[in-house]
């Protein structure tokens, strides 16, 4: 049984500490650190990087641990240490999911590396949906819940924008400046307004897409690379050495699945497992409900970017779900499970061929639904390029950049073959070199 | 003339090759290391280039993993190395169905045949060409008589193939044990296959031509060898073409065609540029003196650390002796009744340490005459056993007792001793003048002395150098603190940005000083380690190291001038009440002579392989077995063994023949707890259950082909070859459940299983073809409870047996539950049988724990056996968690199996005569949460926590000294 004594975050606490929160999605944490700080919250998005970082998580936890936690775990201590914050009034907050995988491990992780620094006064947020903990001070209220769901919808949202926009863009930085504003602007709002208005916020995403859709771009045939993995090193700069800005430099188009698939699939989890399991309960109502309304949401966005035109919208997650069932189970329910598995064949059958497929060193669930699935995956589409990366404290970049690098030249290869095939014959006497 | 002239160059982590090509037609061709030197060493190529061919404007491109830092400052363009080896092929050899290519430090493959398919190593595996050169190094030859060698092979010796540090673990002691060099040099090429099969080619087929590139399968005929027995290819279907060194390079050569032609003095001036303007990065630390007068003082203080030397030939009286066998070297130690020394020796091993005994013996006892008597005589380390019976020797001293006994004269009230030798790091905390904890590196991390002294050659420096220049790095390279295959990357990462062989040398002393205090010790400050520190091993003898140490943890530390003799010195100090000494004679040791042979062992089914070492006069001894039955002995009668009772009661679920045909379930994973429930469930419906055999060596090589993801834990890897087993032996009907939930025993949060154990069918289905032609069930099952488990399993029984009703299933489920409860039954009371039995009889109890699957013979590698034979009486945390209440922890306790570790701990933390071992499979994830709860429960009682890292490694001396420093520690403090 775990020792279930821990320092809550008390209301007295919520007048004056600061909560920092580690970097893991840049884009959503921003909006939903905006949604929580309209609540009274003080909190600070950590955006320290570097290799210290890593070293510090290092000598805060077993080294075995997975990566995210040593980074994670490094992020706080190393702002903790710092003495830009006093400890006394500093609270942390880490997002947690619960489930097999030992990630769900990381709130005692980081209460150990306090403990160990000698500062076990500093309360930790345990911030889940499950409610695996109760903190007086961080009772957040359904509206409250509702907002930063919306904070994860516009941040998919702008997140697959800016990533269609950026590699073509006249004047660079322009899509960046633009999401940046937008971020700014929605979180006042979020925050500010007492009800939410979803009309107001319909409103919101068509002139979002509208102003990226204005962005001055020039089209040219780019490879489209998919970025998939462990949540954390799949979504952080920290955690995967700046990935997409390194594919972008090389020239390719990112494709990210978005955070809200992450959150559809934790609920279709909890569905899957009543029906897998055949039990009967009363929350299974309550989560169908929450699938579909959260499924619809996704919905409608990606309605309104196909009715715009420019961009290319989502794949509704009722297919992403059902996509990969021939190959793996959703029983397969730990870690990324089998949404890694089935976000790879989405990717390739919406066209997206190159695919990363990001994990930290000595992963558990990825040996399954990551490496385990790659054979299946290639059945069913021959023509799918993916290169596994593992992310790791000793990892060095210019080994997993050699390896992006032999990814990216067969994926120019396969781009120059397909046009050639549909191209003048003289065309083909060109070399379809692929010098990166 | 001139626009047809292209120039490749690939610049690969150890060497540089260039081609230049006129149109198709390879005209020029060279090949060197570069020695890290990687800017200047291409400079040097192009210009010896330009001496002979006189060219005036040629089209380049460059390629290589180190080639990348170069043609990016040089503005030249790159190719990917893989992508440029694949295009050369299709052109060149059209029919061409697989290319391996072996590099530096690379693996490749690339697959033509069903779709091109190009792959490199992971970042964990090593079995490339500096791997080859470690091994040499280890060997004491040069690749090339390694190769030549190994041509004369006659058996090969399981190595574990996933990277050099491994390798190294399996290698060391078959040298020490006396195997014949020829047969390592076969296995370590045997090494190199297997990892390129578990790596690379990870399940798919191998069809048509293969054709081999890159240095080592160049140079190497050995490899040659073992690759095409191991992949049956036949002279048609092996491709060895001249231009195996250069396909990277010709790759290049062709692609340049589409760059622009650059005037050669331009393209000369332009690397010339970038050569100088060797980049620093951000990624440097800060030099290990600020200036003269701190290495000064460092310096002074240092020497103050000697023990008195005296001159053997001028002393008269007695002496002791006192050797150290270690893994890499050999030490010899005399002293004399002040303890001072007369005589030391420090050698590597040179792959025979026996000899190296025999003629410092030789030496010292003329040296002695009759003036000095040498009136006892102790051996320690990896050699231990086997020296002692060759020259008998009066005592064979643990390790750790030995280092302690040393250290003690150096600082009295020594609290803390680091010792780093070749291959090791150990350390020990000394509470009340008893060793209190100890802790080893674990195989993974054994980046050690042996580390820098490969990478000094392999940079062309003599060790002491290469050291000494690492005192002088302005910038130290910043390599982080993992294990050696992955510190190879970092310095080929700085090798790219244009480090100096300085800053390399800084760095790495740096990153071993990490490895140990953050992986081995996993101390956060200095206080934690102790307030007097002795730190020793031959690895102290360089002073970055030490340097490198004392910033760390910002303290002085004691170095003795013996640094490196330290265990020789504290096993001649240990045996100094000894009045005579059984060494051999001068006399005898004169004619004294030693054969080695190999043999294997028929006392069980584990097989050993067992070197026979047999002595001139008569003496025998016998290594590399797992018990005592391979020496002949005939037991004394044996202690309880609940590993072995476990494994002999699953032994006892035979088959009984039944109505509805035979069924498959591998004994691996989950199966070692559920084997008693699937088996009297699937009984009573009818079924004639099979359980695949206890694994061995060649189960796991039986899979290995289809393994996916090779940094999974053994357990895991080894499921292949237990699936294959069974399909062999004509079972059409296979089952291994999904089971995301384990039994519940109402001791923890939660009761999952690990991610691995839960779901591994959905990655055999993925990646076994040959499961595609049998019924193979893995449904997700409920074991909760008698109806969850009825509800889940019927549906995919009725699939499978229309004729199956769920009455049957019920009854049949019932039946197996009652039957694994009676097996728990049995299991608790045979553990509770087994720790009265203990007490009676005085013995000492050690639970070796982990999970059900470990106590599997080729996981556990015979651990078991190993402490009962060490006078242990064994129970397993299985056998016992019952007695202890549930376990409070500071982490989420929710997996089944950690929930019974927890509690096992806890059992041994309240009684004296009780110690925990805890196995952990090496890339358990979860063990990694685990580990430091059960030493916390351990150590708040004042307990030693021992932690037995398993993987293939077969080697158990490693796992024999740190059982023995159990021990001796046990002892040391009941004094």
């Amino acid at each position: 049984m775990q020792d279930k004594t821990f320092v809550p975050f008390t209301k007295e606490m919520k007048k004056d500490y600061t909560i920092l929160v580690p970097n893991m999605l840049p884009m959503h944490f921003k909006l939903i650190i905006s949604v929580l700080e309209t609540y009274g919250y003080k909190m600070e998005l950590l955006e320290t990087s570097g290799g210290e970082i890593a070293e510090t998580g290092l000598k805060y936890t077993h080294n075995d641990t997975c990566y995210p936690a040593i980074l994670v775990i490094g992020q706080f201590m190393q702002a903790l240490l710092s003495g830009k914050y006093d400890p006394h009034k500093t609270a942390l907050i880490m997002f947690q999911t619960g489930g097999g995988c030992r990630a769900s491990n990381y709130i005692s992780l980081i209460r150990k590396a306090l403990k160990k620094a000698n500062m076990e006064y500093v309360p930790v947020i345990s911030f889940s949906m499950a409610g695996i903990e109760r903190h007086p001070g961080f009772n957040l209220s359904l509206k409250t819940y509702h907002s930063m769901m919306y904070a994860v919808l516009y941040g998919d949202l702008m997140m697959s924008l800016l990533n269609q926009v950026r590699p073509y863009e006249v004047n660079s930085g322009e899509a960046s400046r633009l999401a940046d504003a937008w971020i700014k602007k929605l979180g006042r709002e979020l925050g500010e307004s007492r009800r939410i208005s979803y009309k107001k916020i319909k409103k919101n995403y068509a002139a979002i897409i509208k102003d990226f859709a204005a962005i001055e771009t020039e089209r040219t045939e780019k490879v489209k690379v998919g970025i998939v993995g462990e949540i954390f090193v799949k979504f952080s700069p920290l955690g995967n050495n700046d990935l997409e800005r390194f594919l972008t430099s090389e020239g390719a188009e990112v494709v990210v699945p978005g955070l809200l698939d992450f959150c559809l699939y934790c609920i279709y989890n909890t569905i899957a497992e009543h029906d897998i399991y055949k039990k009967k309960s009363a929350s299974y109502p309550i989560f169908k409900i929450a699938y579909r309304f959260l499924c619809k949401k996704k919905d409608e966005i990606s309605t309104l970017i196909e009715k715009d035109g420019t961009f290319e919208g989502w794949t509704p997650f009722d297919k992403v779900a059902h996509i990969a069932e021939d190959i793996i189970s959703t029983a397969v329910k730990m870690g990324e499970g089998w949404l890694l598995t089935s976000e790879m064949l989405e990717l390739a059958e919406s066209g997206c061929k190159n695919i990363v497929c990001t994990q930290p060193f000595g992963c558990l669930p990825n040996h399954i639904c990551g490496k385990g699935m790659m054979k299946p995956i290639k059945e069913l589409k021959p023509d799918v390029n993916i290169v596994a990366i593992d992310y790791d404290a000793g990892a060095s970049r210019v080994n997993q950049e050699n390896r992006l690098k032999l990814m990216l030249a067969n994926a120019r290869k396969n781009l120059n073959n397909a046009s050639e095939t549909t191209a003048s014959p003289q065309k083909s006497e060109k070399r379809t070199a692929a010098i990166v | 003339m001139a626009g047809n002239l292209t120039l490749g160059i690939d610049i690969g982590s150890t060497t540089a090759k260039l081609v230049l090509m006129d149109g198709e037609r390879m005209i020029y061709s060279k090949y060197r290391r570069h020695l890290s030197r990687v800017r200047q060493t291409t400079l040097e190529m192009l210009r010896d280039l330009q001496d002979e061919m006189k060219l005036d404007r040629l089209s380049v491109t460059i390629s290589g993993s180190a080639g990348m830092g170069v043609a990016e400052a040089a503005g030249i363009d790159f190719i990917q190395e893989v992508y440029a080896t694949g295009e050369v092929v299709y052109k060149l050899a059209p029919d061409t169905g697989v290319v391996i290519e072996l590099g530096g430090e690379d693996a490749k493959v690339i697959f033509y045949a069903g779709g091109v398919d190009e792959r490199m190593n992971g970042s964990c595996a090593g079995g490339t060409g500096a791997f080859i050169d470690q091994m040499s190094t280890l060997l004491n030859m040069s690749v090339d008589e390694m190769d030549k060698a190994s041509l004369k092979a006659e058996r090969i010796y399981p190595i574990a193939s996933r990277c050099g540090v491994f390798a190294k673990t399996d290698i060391q002691p078959l040298l020490n044990q006396g195997a014949k060099k020829e047969d390592i040099a076969a296995s370590i090429f045997q090494a190199v296959v297997n990892q390129t099969i578990t790596g690379l080619i990870q399940g798919r087929k191998i069809e048509g031509k293969v054709m081999f590139l890159g240095g080592p399968l160049y140079y190497c005929d050995g490899l040659k060898k073992r690759f095409y027995e191991t992949l049956k290819l036949t002279p048609e279907t092996a491709v060895f073409p001249e231009y195996g060194l250069y396909a990277v390079a010709m790759g290049a050569a062709m692609y340049a065609r589409n760059s622009e032609p650059v005037e050669m003095s331009d393209l000369l001036q332009r690397l010339e540029k970038s050569a100088g303007s060797d980049r620093h990065n951000s990624n440097r630390l800060p030099p290990l003196f600020k200036d003269k007068s701190e290495y000064e003082e460092f310096r002074k203080r240092h020497e103050r650390a000697a023990v008195p030397l005296h001159n053997i030939d001028e002393y008269s009286g007695n002496a002791w002796l006192g050797i150290d066998c270690g893994s890499t070297t050999t030490k010899l130690v005399l002293i004399a009744e002040d303890k001072s020394i007369l005589y030391t020796y420090y050698s590597s091993n040179r792959g025979n340490p026996v000899e190296l005994v025999k003629s410092q013996l030789i030496d010292i006892r003329k040296r002695c005459g009759d003036h000095v008597k040498i009136c006892g005589s102790a051996v320690t380390g990896y050699g231990e056993d086997l020296i002692k019976h060759a020259f008998h020797i009066d005592r064979g001293v643990v390790e750790t007792i030995a280092h302690y006994t040393a250290a003690k004269h150096f600082q009295p009230d020594v609290d803390f001793i680091l010792d780093i030798g070749g291959q090791d790091i150990k350390c020990f905390r000394i509470r009340n003048g008893a060793i209190d904890s100890i802790m080893l590196n674990e195989a993974c991390s054994s980046g050690c002395g042996s580390f820098i002294e490969t990478f000094a050659r392999a940079m062309g420096y003599d060790v002491s150098d290469f050291a000494a220049l690492g005192l002088k790095a302005t910038a130290p390279v910043n390599l982080g603190s993992r294990c050696t295959v992955f510190m190879n990357s970092a310095v080929k990462q700085s090798q790219k940005d244009g480090a100096s062989v300085e800053d390399i040398s800084a760095g790495l002393s740096v990153s071993v000083v990490k490895n140990a205090i953050y992986k081995v010790i996993r101390a956060t400050s200095p206080k934690e380690l102790g307030e007097r520190i002795v730190v020793q091993g031959g690895t102290f003898y360089n002073d970055a190291v030490l340097r490198a140490f004392e910033n760390e943890i910002g303290a002085p530390v004691i170095r003795p001038s013996i640094a490196g003799l330290m265990g020789a010195y504290g096993a001649a100090l240990y045996v100094m009440n000894i009045k005579e000494s059984t060494l051999l004679s001068g006399n005898e040791l004169e004619t004294f002579t030693h054969k080695s042979s190999s043999a294997v062992c028929g006392g069980c089914a584990n097989h050993c392989h067992l070197t026979i070492n047999v002595f001139s006069d008569g003496g025998k001894f016998i290594s590399g077995n797992q018990c005592q039955k391979g020496l002949g002995i005939k037991n004394a009668p044996e202690l309880p063994n609940l590993h072995a009772w476990k494994r002999e009661f699953l032994e006892s679920l035979k088959p009984s023949a039944g109505k509805r045909g035979r069924i498959g379930i591998p004994m691996a994973l989950s199966i070692y707890e559920l084997a008693p429930l699937w088996h009297e469930l699937f009984t009573r419906l009818g079924f004639e259950v099979h359980f695949s055999a206890q694994s061995n060596r060649a189960t796991y090589e039986r899979g290995q082909f289809t393994i996916p993801s090779d940094t999974a834990c053994y357990p895991a890897k080894i499921m292949h070859g237990h699936m294959l087993e069974l399909i062999d032996d004509g079972i059409d009907t296979l089952f291994y459940p999904m089971l995301t939930y384990n039994v519940d025993e109402h001791a923890g949060d939660n009761h999952y299983n690990c991610p691995v154990v839960a779901y591994y069918s959905e990655l055999l289905v993925g990646n076994m073809e040959q499961l595609r032609q049998v019924n193979f069930l893995y449904p997700s099952l409920d074991i909760s409870g008698v109806s969850a488990l009825v509800r889940t399993l019927y549906p995919s029984l009725h699939d499978l047996d229309k004729t199956i009703t769920k009455a049957e299933v019920k009854n049949a489920v019932k039946a197996g539950f009652a039957a694994y409860e009676d097996y728990k039954k049995k299991l608790r009371a045979e553990g509770e049988a087994a720790l009265a039995y203990a007490r009676e009889n005085g013995k000492r109890v050690m639970i070796l724990a982990g999970r059900p699957y470990h106590i599997d013979p080729e996981i556990g590698h015979g651990i078991d056996k190993l402490a009962t034979s060490l006078g242990f009486v064994v129970v397993s945390e299985d056998s016992v968690c019952h007695l202890a209440p549930v376990q409070y922890v500071k982490v989420l306790d929710q997996w089944t199996f950690h929930a019974r570790l927890y509690r096992a701990a806890r059992y041994a933390a309240e009684h004296k005569d009780v110690e925990l071992v805890q196995l952990v499979s090496f890339g358990c994830g979860v063990d990694a949460i685990t580990t430091d709860e059960v030493r916390a429960i351990l150590e708040g009682a004042h307990k030693h926590y021992t932690q037995i890292k398993i993987d293939e490694i077969t080697n158990l001396g490693a796992v024999t000294i740190r059982l023995r420093s159990l021990i001796g520690a046990l002892e040391e403090g009941g004094r």
